[in-house]
């Protein structure tokens, strides 16, 4: 009895300050660190520098760097749709074998009719690229396919007599776009498979039973119950991939001799730092151009919080609303 | 048995015997397949190790798998005092190490509050709070880029590694990850339970709470960490003097450096920001795969 009217009481009690205490450090810090600058960056949209300094005087123009990057022809708007482009090249280039390879991987470590050994060390190598820094990475490849017949694989090709002459690798931007596409993929394939494994995991066993019982071949099961079942993971993976690929920096911006970035392999990320942090300093289209990228993801983001919303909790809530109502118009009040 | 019953016995065997043989030979082939892909994730940093343990003629002269006997000789050239202006290992370290380790526990102490709070207490702005944190998950840092560039130079924090402390503290991905943890498996009776013991809140949280959701703390760590430690992009934005420099900031140096001819001198560079990073993966694997494993399921 004591005890059930202590927890009357300490139920009555109101711990909500505290629930506003403990999400309080979150929210400041966000609101200091990230909301102010990104609504500062809208502001400086429609400014412009008056000087490359670092701390230039700035001028209101309004929407005047708007235009300057989407309609009016120049230098300017040239480079930021080849950005653009060069942008999407990159991320379907990689994108595109990265999900087919890491599909097929995942269907197999999945199978267990199949019977792979060494399946937990392979996922444990085919994982390790995403964990090493991106700018040692592009280093790495940097120094591998590097110009001249002293680099490593200039020097195999060499070696076995398939070329004469070493490769130009950095100078022909298709193929430069190529090893840019060829270090994301390897650096994230084994990423996605490991998560397109665990949703396959997620299946009820007894379809794929079922499937087998009614003879169905691994084709078959592949395109009727596997790929159906993991519909939303797949979307949820192209499009974070999508939005990552956005903001796709640290390899195309590295992958490159000495400071020059050459405009083949410019992205949009690479663009806004440029326009920033070098030697222009030109604050306004780069934030203007940051506008534009934050419209993009947030667009592509809306679906992904769709995705991730929880279902059964909106219906839960929807259904609590409705009942707190009724409660409420019952009682008369 | 007769002829008949022995001939249907014999087919069936047969054709389990090419069913078998089938699924052998599948799996043989996708064996070769991930051996071929193993190889294709491992040489690169093979060669890396390898050639930094050669001289400069060693590499020029042709690819080999076998390390030779130059490391130490190339670990000294890359840490004479000229080299060291462009690359400086220790204190590429040094300033990688301070920057991570802090940024990783700010971010998982707050985060695991965070989540603690959103779930723990019934509050008016719950809803809007989660909401908000959700929305705001996929925001990218080179969006505010420009405003973030500006306000620290406002406040004279540029060339600082506050900024790249402090706002880890708001880490809206973490916070959502604790927050699924803590809802399917922290009992809120135990809050309960500590208060009718007359255990303050905040110590609840951390002498109960804390311990409590351990696994999603150590997976959330790990992330963080090697978030942070890779990070390039914030760093070059922020630090300016060559003493600040965190570790992929001197990579990108000694890779653009156009005196650092000397083959082995880079590939030793390369292979000491990568093989600490290789060795610890090699211990924490089993967490880090288990991790990303946990991100992928949703239904």
């Amino acid at each position: 009895m004591m005890a059930s009217a202590a927890n009357r009481r300490i139920r009555k009690l109101s711990y909500a300050k505290y629930g506003y205490m403990f999400i309080l450090p979150f929210f400041l810090v966000y609101f200091i660190f990230s909301l102010y600058p990104l609504i500062y960056t809208f502001v400086v949209s429609t400014y412009r520098a008056t000087g490359t300094a670092v701390d230039a005087e700035m001028y209101f123009v309004g929407v005047e760097n708007f235009k300057d990057l989407l309609f009016v022809d120049s230098p300017v708007r040239k480079q930021f749709f080849q950005a653009i482009g060069n942008t999407l090249i990159l991320w379907i280039c990689n994108f595109i074998p990265q999900i087919a390879l890491s599909l097929l991987l995942a269907v197999w470590f999945t199978d267990n009719r199949l019977h792979v050994p060494g399946k937990g060390f392979f996922k444990v190598v085919m994982y390790m690229p995403n964990i090493i820094t991106a700018a040692s990475v592009a280093t790495l490849f940097l120094s591998l396919f590097g110009e001249t017949q002293y680099n490593p694989v200039n020097q195999l090709l060499l070696s076995w007599g398939w070329v004469q002459e070493p490769i130009t690798f950095l100078q022909t931007y298709q193929i430069k776009r190529g090893i840019v596409s060829f270090i994301l993929a390897w650096m994230w394939f084994g990423n996605t498979m490991v998560m397109l494994m665990a949703s396959i995991m997620g299946i009820n066993p007894s379809l794929f039973e079922a499937a087998q019982i009614d003879g169905a071949n691994s084709a078959q099961v592949f395109a009727h119950i596997t790929v159906p079942s993991i519909r939303p993971m797949l979307v949820y993976v192209g499009i974070t991939s999508m939005i990552g690929g956005l903001q796709m920096f640290d390899i195309p911006y590295l992958f490159n001799k000495g400071t020059d970035i050459d405009e083949y392999t410019r992205t949009i990320a690479i663009y806004i730092f440029e326009r920033y942090s070098g030697a222009t300093r030109d604050y306004g289209r780069s934030a203007a151009a940051s506008i534009i990228l934050f419209v993009i993801t947030g667009i592509l983001g809306a679906i992904v919080f769709y995705i991730n919303s929880d279902k059964d909790e909106m219906a839960e809530k929807k259904r609590r609303r409705k009942e707190a109502k009724k409660l409420k118009g019952g009682s008369g009040f | 048995m007769n002829k008949k019953e022995y001939k249907k016995t014999y087919e069936a065997n047969k054709a389990n015997a090419n069913y078998t043989h089938l699924i052998r030979f599948e799996s043989a082939i996708i064996f070769i397949l991930c051996v071929l892909l193993t190889l294709i994730c491992l040489l690169p940093f093979v060669i890396v190790v390898v050639n930094a343990t050669r001289d400069h003629g060693q590499i020029s002269r042709s690819v080999s798998l076998i390390p030779s006997t130059h490391l130490i000789e190339n670990i000294k050239n890359l840490s004479t005092p000229e080299m060291k202006r462009t690359f400086d290992a220790f204190v590429g370290y040094k300033n990688s190490a301070i920057i991570t380790i802090s940024a990783t526990v700010l971010s998982v102490f707050f985060s695991a509050l965070t989540a603690y709070g959103l779930c723990v207490y019934d509050f008016k702005l719950k809803d809007a709070a989660t909401t908000f944190i959700l929305a705001v998950l996929m925001v990218p840092t080179q969006v505010s880029g420009v405003g973030f560039i500006k306000f620290m130079l406002a406040i004279d924090l540029y060339n600082n590694f506050l900024p790249l402390i402090i706002p880890a503290i708001a880490a809206p991905a973490t916070v959502f990850y604790m927050r699924q943890y803590i809802r399917s498996s922290f009992p809120l009776e135990i809050v309960e339970a500590a208060r009718i013991d007359g255990c303050g809140e905040l110590r609840t949280f951390v002498t109960i709470g804390l311990p409590m959701i351990k696994p999603a703390i150590g997976v959330q760590a790990i992330f963080t960490f090697i978030a942070n430690w890779n990070n390039f992009y914030t760093p070059s934005m922020i630090i300016t003097s060559y003493q600040k420099m965190t570790l992929p900031m001197m990579i990108k140096k000694l890779s653009s450096d156009r005196l650092a001819t000397d083959y082995g001198k880079i590939y030793c560079g390369i292979a000491i920001s990568v093989v600490p990073l290789i060795v610890a993966y090699c211990c924490l694997s089993k967490y880090i795969v288990a991790g990303v494993a946990l991100g992928g399921v949703k239904e």
